[in-house]
């Protein structure tokens, strides 16, 4: 369990936590739902002491983390993990080199015993077979897991991701999720998810907070969320939603649009061409921050074309 | 200015606090050198080889009094290159070849999160990082300008010879003329100075990149200039305090 309590922090004068506190319960996903700019990042890496908070506490299991002696905190970040939001891997090293890393430097386990954490670890992100590649040569997806392998090498009782999803296609995102719960779940860990994204929310979301400008708005589960009259959280929930509908509604014009072009053949394979590139200039102006929205409309405009 | 010099001193002296195991870095260090060494052994040789060449030639064509011996050429050309072209000339290519490297790399670490993920860990990111470079560049830089010295007079005795400015005999001669062993002491404690200059300043500028990719490219830039700067006012201070 960890606890965070009353966590201010400003950047040159200019506020970005404005005093958040929290519980994030052990064995269950905890997430931290926001749009993007509202400080998600800084309160994650102030939790695991990247940042120092101007003011405010953070507790893991009841040992008290922040400002603590520098022995204390060694012994707690050695029990931490995390994923990053662009994987953070090392890449003059290779995958497997890179799961071990931790394990060279915090452990006394044997080179043998190391080798077999790796190859475990490598299985269980489901990327066995691919110790000799170099970071450079795997996809998003990969890269991801290869930061959950490293994350959880050293057996971590704390696992914060950073964004697990960002970048990624909507089915890799979605297996990413899955792979981050069920990991939580079974070595019932303490994880602390940053996504601005309300699928994962619906997915694996046993617990929400929710961050507005440096400020928890919102605490609750999956379940409470749609129900809930804070007009904030209503605005982003509908946000995502607007952008889900109107993937749909491109879709459907999509068929229409087909249907058109068989019917008549006079028009000119220039229009048809122009036309799924205004929607989706449109959809991009509209809804900025959605991380599938572009990628999304790219590959139905491309299958237009 | 100042200000950035105070970061500068603190940042040294974060390297030396909560450092990691002596195996740990002894290992890294010998990785940085293999590689300092290997990236930088042909551009400095070529540069060291045409420095000697060059030298040799432009003093042969100075020295066309008939009361001056030939073999001044070779005399002139030893002690210019060990005293000053060999280390610094060889500094300030390596300035440019280690000193952007560095830069780039840990610059990139940086805004990639390479640095975070080694924080988290509870690494001291700086002193695992930076440490086994500056050492490594301490032990490589004056091989590397001891190379540099050999081929320059080298090049100078290929160059004197083949242009039939002098015999090889008189070469010979001229380099063996007051031979002063402290001189290759002096270039070598040149070498060591300006080889902690370029890591530490370039580790620095990489270190403290943040943004995204023009801002490595910036600190890259930033890693050379200060560095070149920094060898040429050391150069400058040395002289005056050794010689
Ligand atoms: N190191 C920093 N220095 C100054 N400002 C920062 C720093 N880190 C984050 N910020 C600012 O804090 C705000 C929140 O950033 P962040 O936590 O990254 O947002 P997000 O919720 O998208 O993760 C942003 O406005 C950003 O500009
Ligand atoms: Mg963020």
């Amino acid at each position: 369990m960890i606890e965070i309590h009353n966590i201010h922090k400003a950047f040159g004068g200019k506020k970005v936590l404005d005093g958040v506190s929290g519980v994030f319960e052990t064995g269950k996903t905890n997430l931290l739902l926001g749009a993007s700019g509202t400080g998600k990042s800084v309160l994650l890496k102030c939790i695991v002491g990247l940042i120092k908070p101007d003011l405010g506490s953070v507790t893991f299991d009841g040992t008290y983390f922040t400002n603590n002696k520098l022995d204390i905190r060694q012994e707690i970040r050695r029990k931490i993990g995390m994923l990053f939001q662009g994987s953070a891997l090392f890449d003059s090293m290779t995958v497997e080199e890179n799961v071990e890393f931790p394990l060279k430097m915090l452990t006394d386990m044997s080179k043998e015993e190391r080798k077999e954490r790796v190859d475990f670890c490598l299985k269980r992100v489901g990327l066995e077979g691919s110790n000799k590649k170099m970071p450079s040569e795997l996809s998003g997806g990969m890269k991801k897991r290869v930061g959950i392998a490293r994350a959880i090498a050293p057996k971590c009782t704390y696992l914060f991701c950073d964004e697990p999803n960002s970048g990624l296609d909507p089915q890799t995102a979605l297996k990413i999720d899955e792979l981050i719960k069920e990991i939580t779940e079974e070595y019932n860990i303490t994880t602390i998810i940053v996504t601005h994204d309300m699928n994962s929310v619906i997915e694996i979301g046993d617990k929400i907070m929710f961050l507005y400008q440096g400020k928890k708005l919102w605490e609750g589960t999956r379940d409470e969320i749609m129900d809930t009259d804070i007009k904030e959280l209503n605005d982003f929930i509908f946000a995502n939603r607007l952008m889900r509908d109107a993937k749909k509604v491109e879709e459907e014009e999509r068929e229409e649009e087909e249907e058109r072009k068989q019917g008549s053949q006079q028009l000119s394979s220039d229009e048809v061409k122009a036309v799924p590139e205004e929607t989706a200039d449109v959809q991009h102006d509209q809804l900025p921050e959605n991380p599938e929205g572009p990628a999304a409309t790219t590959q139905s405009g491309k299958d237009k074309v | 200015m100042l200000q950035a010099l105070g970061k500068y001193l603190l940042f040294m002296s974060s390297l030396f606090i909560r450092r990691e195991s002596g195996r740990i870095l002894f290992n890294r260090t010998i990785d940085e050198a293999i590689l300092i060494g290997i990236n930088s052994v042909l551009i400095v040789s070529i540069v060291s080889s045409f420095i000697g060449a060059v030298t040799c030639v432009q003093v042969a064509y100075n020295l066309n009094n008939a009361f001056i011996p030939r073999s001044t050429i070779g005399f002139m050309v030893r002690e210019m290159t060990i005293l000053e072209l060999a280390p610094t000339i060889t500094s300030i290519v390596l300035a440019g070849k280690v000193g952007s490297s560095i830069a780039g790399g840990l610059g990139t670490m940086q805004i990639t999160e390479q640095v975070d993920a080694l924080e988290v860990m509870g690494i001291n990111s700086a002193s695992y990082l930076v440490l086994p470079k500056v050492v490594a560049a301490i032990i490589v830089f004056p091989l590397l300008v001891i190379l540099a010295m050999f081929l320059s007079i080298l090049g100078g005795y290929l160059a004197g010879t083949l242009s039939g400015e002098l015999t090889a005999q008189e070469y010979i001669t001229g380099l063996r003329e007051q031979f002063i062993p402290y001189n290759i002491a002096f270039a070598l404690i040149k070498s060591v100075v300006f080889a902690f200059l370029i890591s530490s300043i370039s580790s620095f500028r990489g270190y403290y990149t943040s943004g995204g990719a023009l801002e490595v490219g910036a600190a890259s830039t930033a890693a050379v200039t200060n560095s070149v700067i920094a060898i040429l006012v050391g150069d400058f201070v040395l002289a005056n305090l050794l010689l």
